[in-house]
């Protein structure tokens, strides 16, 4: 019986073993590797189709659909408007998937605030991609629709009561609704203040506002300002550092910035070399690597 | 309801953790017929832990998927009597299991036995400092057994676990190097310590200098290939910083189900159900005898499970209340001191230094495992003299290393932006060139301290949440303070560019957002007399002899260690006493 184990347990070990190898030594596919990198990678073809062999017909039409579900989407109100504004206001390219993404949660006017937002919350700058740039309004969207985004997580059973905030989090609301109430409260409050809605706002003027719902300023009726601070700061963070499969760190820019190589893993072979820089860039769940 | 009523059997077992498993092994070792009851979901190494899947932050460390699922039920916790308690609605402050295995999936493999003044430590502060030293409402106490009797069950859980380590005191010889501080041990720990990481490297130096005792820390993270006694093999740890809140995908963390399983659910004598969420311990007409246990299966249908002997082995909070659901026992009352089910609820002070380095310094903060990384035990428990400290109790400080996993692992100077471009060139200066101390300190059992069911918040099945009223005291907050000196010394002799130091003062309240550890003890507690405890010296139920309460429940105070070595080694007690008395002459083994 025990050997039996034993085998079972080998079997185990050997596939662990493969995978490893796979990954150290870069024999997935190249086939494999496009299909891990996802839409972004898709979507960057598209925009120069003048590449021959990339792009097949199938890609083609997935790409042709979201571009023409775009204008759709944001052809309500000024949608379009903050887009664009979202984009110039953003020197250092907000390329692939948040412009081309058609948030499923998100509204046009929510999903432009988004944007402007996690640009400014960690931005593209001399130290590599940002938040948009990277995908995490996609993560933060793609989280909505997670049981986290329902409040499916957490104990949410009434009677909610308020308390000392040692005592932690007692609001009824959940992710979703922080968001919808929270930007909706910000919205209105850039517009008396400035005339303009968040997203139209110079890069300054919302780091303001940003800071100010940071100190849980100004006091809004429907939502705490801080807690919708707290909460996208939270999830920008998060989008910002998780592995790829969750819609965010797209290109493992956050790793290869800080030096986390990401799903290896494996350290037998570095663990006896105290102070000696780590030779080996991130890889992630799916074996993406930085170029 | 109409109630399924399933053959009877001689044990069950509720929960199924690492106390379920050892209990699940003896028993049936023994020839006895023992159905175990998982609330959670059936896991095993693979397929659900398989690499690369587990290597996924956000999935393990940050949304908890192993964890127990919040949304259907947590526990309710204020800071005083007679205030009204609010559920602890999102985790933070402790992370309870959830499915086969428990918490022996996702703990870091912090692998201590107690030491012996801990087991005696009303004994050990009244003879060294005086009664009086005690401070009122203080309801510190013995264990009923000392560190002679668990000597050979704390040595056995290591066998089973192929924990990494070195002897500090073998035999009564103390050896350079491991914990000197330790009670003596029969044998050397089953395998060699860890690899030293560079951040426990220069902790260790700087602690030697300045006369201290630094050892690597005891880890049930296996560091060579290993078969346990049960004939099952464990691999080495390969230190990929995926360990707590993550189950080990190279057979190196020691749990159930890389220790104890591949054997136990092949018995034909034993049974495992997952899913299935027990409601209540069932006792006969006369209340002193348990006639079996009723559960909810996922399919929501009621189940009666008949059975000689029950075994609580659920994580301590859970063991609590299923007493108190039960009414096994006579619920804790802190106005007269009356009644013992929920008494003596404690936690664990914790402490914490960051220290932050040039660029010309390396941490490679992401090789990590859960317990690799250097100790001192010289402020801990009485192994330092507190005449002048006006306090009880004591921590251990260490440089340990879990992972670099950066959602929840950045730790930046304090005069770093939280968000934008400034906070982006904070993770680029430091991540690497960052590492950490910390101390985990003992807490004491307070009058106002306890467990009871909630009046006003009910779990997904309609019963009573468990309600936890606690506070930071007096002396636990001087004696973090005193620990926090003494490793600010440590820190400081490390030289690093800039420190940041986080340490409770006399206006801090228990704060359940931050993770700070899931050692909660007590509750349902082991003493040698009815009027000072649940369970006696076996963990048998005074009021119930043939209900059988294992695990931290059972400990009248915390201690600054990690609680599994002890749980485990209790577990293996209880079941000999068991095996060698009970099965015989079914009944009291304890007289009250």
């Amino acid at each position: 019986m025990i050997s039996k184990l034993r085998m079972r347990k080998a079997n185990a070990y050997h596939n662990v073993f493969i995978i490893l190898l796979c990954l150290s030594l870069n024999l997935m596919l190249d086939q494999n590797k496009q299909h891990f990198l996802g839409d972004r990678y898709l979507l960057k073809q598209g925009a120069v189709m003048s590449k021959p062999h990339e792009a097949i017909p199938a890609r083609r039409l997935f790409l042709k659909k979201s571009l023409t579900l775009i204008p759709l989407a944001a052809a309500a109100g000024t949608g379009m408007v903050s887009l664009t504004t979202t984009a110039q206001a953003s020197p250092a390219k907000s390329p692939g998937v948040s412009q081309h993404y058609v948030p499923v949660y998100f509204n046009n006017e929510e999903w432009a605030f988004l944007l402007a937002a996690c640009e400014r919350l960690i931005p593209s700058d001399a130290n590599g991609p940002g938040a948009v740039s990277q995908g995490v309004p996609v993560f933060i969207d793609k989280q909505m629709e997670a049981p986290f985004g329902h409040g499916g997580l957490w104990y949410m059973h009434p009677p909610f009561v308020s308390a000392v905030p040692e005592l932690g989090y007692q609001s009824k609301l959940v992710p979703r609704e922080v968001y919808r109430l929270g930007i909706g409260a910000v919205n209105d409050y850039c517009q008396q203040k400035f005339q303009h809605r968040f997203a139209e706002l110079k890069p300054d003027q919302q780091d303001q506002v940003l800071s100010e719902l940071e100190k849980d300023q100004p006091a809004f009726d429907a939502v705490p300002a801080k807690m919708l601070f707290d909460l996208l700061l939270q999830n920008t963070k998060e989008g910002y550092f998780a592995d790829p499969i969750h819609g965010g760190n797209q290109t493992l820019a956050s790793w290869q910035l800080i030096g986390f190589p990401g799903a290896r893993a494996d350290f037998t072979d570095w663990v006896d070399h105290p102070n000696e820089p780590y030779p080996q860039g991130p890889v992630s769940i799916s074996s993406k690597r930085t170029a | 309801m109409t109630t399924i009523k399933k053959d009877p059997v001689d044990v069950v077992i509720v929960g199924f953790g690492w106390t379920g498993a050892i209990m699940g092994m003896e028993m049936t070792d023994a020839g006895l017929s023992v159905v175990a009851l998982e609330r959670g979901e059936k896991r095993d190494t693979y397929p659900d832990f398989a690499y690369p899947r587990i290597a996924d932050e956000l999935t393990y460390g940050i949304r908890l998927k192993l964890f127990q699922e919040t949304a259907k039920e947590t526990v309710t916790v204020r800071h005083n009597p007679g205030d009204y308690a609010v559920p602890y609605r999102q985790f933070g402050s402790f992370l309870p299991g959830n499915g086969v295995g428990g918490a022996g999936v996702h703990w870091n493999g912090m692998h201590w036995r107690a030491l012996p003044s801990d087991l005696k430590l009303h004994t050990t502060i009244s003879e060294r400092y005086g009664k009086a030293f005690i401070p009122e409402g203080m309801l510190l106490q013995d264990y009923p057994v000392d560190y002679a009797d668990l000597e050979p069950f704390f040595d056995k859980f290591e066998k089973v676990c192929g924990t990494a380590g070195k002897s500090g005191n073998l035999r009564g010889q103390i050896i350079e190097g491991g914990n000197p501080f330790e009670g003596p041990r029969t044998s050397e720990y089953p395998t060699p310590p860890l690899k030293s990481l560079y951040s426990g490297t220069l902790f260790s130096k700087a602690a030697k200098e300045l006369g201290y005792h630094p050892f690597a820390i005891p880890a049930a993270n296996c560091s060579q290939p290993y078969t346990n006694p049960y004939g099952v093999q464990l691999g080495p740890c390969n230190y990929c910083g995926y360990c707590e809140r993550f189950g080990c995908f190279m057979y190196s963390k020691g749990s159930p189900q890389s220790t104890i399983l591949p054997v136990l659910t092949q018995r034909k004598n034993f049974e495992l159900r997952t899913n299935s969420m027990v409601i209540k311990v069932n006792l006969d007409s006369s209340g002193k005898k348990a006639t079996g246990v009723t559960y909810i299966d996922i399919q929501g249908r009621e189940i009666e499970q008949p059975a000689n002997m029950v075994i609580l082995s659920a994580y301590q909070l859970h063991n609590v209340r299923l007493l108190l659901l039960s009414g096994i026992g006579q619920p804790y009352n802190p106005q007269t001191g009356e009644g013992m089910v929920g008494r003596n609820y404690a936690y664990q002070m914790n402490s914490g230094i960051s220290l932050f380095f040039d660029k010309d310094t390396h941490f490679n903060p992401f090789i990590g495992a859960g317990a690799a990384g250097a100790v001192i035990d010289d402020f801990n428990s009485d192994n330092f003299d507190h005449t002048d400290l006006g306090f009880i109790g004591g921590a251990y400080i260490s440089a340990v290393r879990t992972g670099g996993r950066p959602i929840q692992q950045m730790t930046l100077p304090a005069d770093t932006p939280t968000w934008g471009a400034g906070w982006k060139q904070g993770i680029k200066d430091n991540y690497l060139h960052s590492m950490s101390i910390g101390s985990e300190g003992s807490v004491m059992p307070y009058k106002e301290c306890y467990l009871d069911l909630d009046p006003n918040y009910k779990d997904a099945f309609g019963q009573p949440l468990l309600r936890m009223t606690f506070d930071w005291k007096p002396n636990e907050v001087k004696m973090t303070q005193h620990i926090t000196s003494k490793m600010q010394g440590i820190a400081t002799a490390m030289n690093p560019k800039q420190m940041k130091v986080s340490v409770m003062d006399m206006n801090s309240h228990y704060d359940v957002r931050p993770y700070q550890s899931t050692h909660t003890t007590g509750g349902a507690i082991m003493g040698d007399s009815p009027s000072n405890s649940v369970v006696n010296k076996y963990l048998q139920s005074w009021d119930v002899p043939n209900v059988f309460v294992q695990g931290a429940s059972a400990f009248p105070q915390n201690m600054a260690y990690n609680p599994t070595g002890l749980v485990g080694a209790l577990a293996y007690w209880s079941a000999h006493a068991i095996r060698t008395q009970y099965l015989a002459n079914p009944g009291p083994l304890v007289q009250a």
